[in-house]
């Protein structure tokens, strides 16, 4: 009964997917920046951050390469994708859907369900290593890939059980409490950093700059990590959000934008979390090593208790649950636009049981830095289908939204530039050594050459065979 | 007057999670203290928080 309410409630939203958004709801620069920091404020910097430590980027390769990297990632947000969302003003779905026709858009909704189901997956994690403070659970190793223990699991599954009945009653309540605690949770890392920093001999600011290359980010990895160079972290930090503003997911955010200007307020997310959040969470990583002597425990719950007390425990709880609810809740939505006639509840349901299985391995969050970088990397040929069907398709003469204009199901051009372009960066990772870190530029341009080619090639044929009949 | 009050509150929350780690910072206050003070703030912030958005509403 009180799920039915409350999912009633959820589709009387009127959501604007399949229609532009008229000019009435269509909000100013203010409201994008207030989403972007509290969005890009969350369970994820408790993990990167210490990441970038244990992969050994030095001070130096760090702090410029967070700089350009963000300020690029930012310019993506501003020049590629905000502009075609303020003309196009409709979702990212319907928009995939009108040029790459029903059956690919189901296929990108399954993996992208399945993305959001790992991603969710790591942050239910990163809450446990808090929840399990007070049962002294064993935590996981740099290298742990598989659960290392009873209380592990048991404790993963309550928390993840919790944030998916949590997430099955709906999205705006926990919206609301990640809205409500973002300035709080921004001010706790900042705190909690401020707070070691004697502990790591800096006594005064101008103590900073040799501490950090000394003790903080000093260049050398932890056994078994691989080393980031200031180019790991510069495309690390443009391409973690690579979904969102190359491959264009962001459509459905900025549609509600007056100005393509607005684009420039994911700065907020990027400056703040991506930025300011990760150097915190790193120092104290930075201090837990010490202490430890660089012991491969990898647990952001204790890291944080340790410096801000419960404070910081309820911040990484808060933090993971926060990005895990609304996670979970959007993977459900994105499996229901494939199965139309369920329930969205029972759906967020088996999606949160997939995720909570999913949380039990601790190489989710071990392996984040891949994993994000994965997840970019494999929704992006999409955003560079959409900009090339945007610009450059007309003016060569062929029709963008080609499969709703020719009523067809799936766009050829489309799934072989998709298939063939995952292939080209799987081949360049293989066999010429590229990281995945870096794939995504490469990937990028073959992802335009490749649609601009098929394109041509389907539309021309199509062309001709109509001509002829 | 109550939503002044609620700004209160909700800011000195706020105030009490970030002030007290600068005085650490200067060795004018030890750690645990720090650590109650944060989760005073804590508390006040989520306690206050809520409400004051509700009243803004």
């Amino acid at each position: 009964m009180l799920l039915d309410k409350l999912t009633s409630n959820l589709e009387s939203v009127q959501e604007f997917e399949r229609e532009p958004v008229p000019p009435a709801r269509q909000k100013g620069w203010r409201s994008f920046l207030g989403m972007y920091a509290g969005e890009h404020t969350a369970g994820t910097e408790f993990v990167i951050g210490p990441l970038f430590v244990a992969h050994g980027a030095s001070a130096g390769d760090l702090i410029f390469g967070l700089l350009i990297g963000n300020l690029l990632a930012v310019l993506s947000w501003a020049f590629l994708c905000a502009p075609i969302a303020t003309k196009e003003r409709i979702t990212l779905y319907y928009k995939l859907e009108k040029i790459c026709g029903k059956r690919l858009t189901v296929v990108y909704n399954l993996v992208n369900a399945l993305m959001f189901c790992f991603l969710a997956g790591s942050m239910i994690a990163v809450s446990a290593t808090a929840v399990g403070i007070p049962f002294d659970m064993p935590m996981a190793e740099l290298s742990d890939w598989l659960p290392n223990s009873v209380s592990w699991v048991v404790i993963v599954m309550v928390v993840g059980m919790v944030t998916t009945i949590v997430a099955t009653l709906g999205y705006e309540q926990v919206s609301r409490f990640a809205n409500l605690a973002s300035p709080w949770m921004i001010l706790v890392f900042l705190a909690a950093a401020i707070a070691v920093l004697p502990e790591l001999g800096i006594q005064h600011a101008g103590d900073f700059w040799s501490a950090a290359e000394s003790k903080i980010w000093t260049g050398v990895p932890l056994e078994g990590q691989s080393k980031f160079t200031f180019w790991h972290v510069l495309f690390f930090a443009w391409f973690c959000n690579m979904a969102m503003h190359i491959g264009m997911a962001d459509l459905s955010i900025f549609r509600y934008a007056k100005s393509w200007k607005s684009g420039f307020t994911s700065a907020g997310g990027m400056f703040v979390g991506h930025y300011i959040a990760w150097l915190a969470s790193g120092i104290l990583y930075a201090v837990f090593l010490q202490k430890s002597q660089n012991s491969l425990e990898f647990a952001p719950g204790p890291i944080a208790y340790y410096a801000a007390g419960i404070a910081g425990a309820c911040c990484v709880i808060i933090a993971g649950w926060t990005t895990a609810n609304p996670t979970i809740y959007r993977a459900g939505l994105a499996v229901q636009a494939i199965i139309p006639n369920s329930k969205t509840w029972k759906v967020t349901l088996i999606v949160g049981l997939i995720t909570t299985a999913a949380a039990c391995f601790p190489a989710l969050v071990m392996r984040l830095l891949d994993f994000v970088a994965l997840y970019g990397l494999v929704l992006m040929p999409m955003g560079a289908i959409i900009f090339i069907d945007f610009y450059l398709l007309p003016r060569l003469g062929l029709r963008s939204d080609y499969a709703e204009k020719a009523g067809i199901g799936i766009n050829w051009a489309a799934t072989g530039t998709w298939v063939l372009t995952l292939a080209t960066c799987l081949f360049i990772n293989f066999y010429v050594g590229v990281e995945i870190f870096f794939l995504g530029l490469p990937g990028w341009f073959v992802a335009v050459l490749l649609y601009t080619v098929l394109s041509y090639w389907v539309q021309s044929s199509k062309t001709e065979k109509t001509s002829l009949s | 007057m109550k939503k002044i009050l609620l700004n209160i509150v909700a800011f000195a929350g706020l105030a009490m999670t970030l002030i007290p780690s600068l005085l650490v910072f200067s060795g004018s206050m030890p750690t645990q203290t720090n650590k109650m003070l944060m989760g005073i703030g804590m508390l006040l912030w989520f306690g206050a928080a809520p409400f004051r958005n509700k009243s803004a509403n």
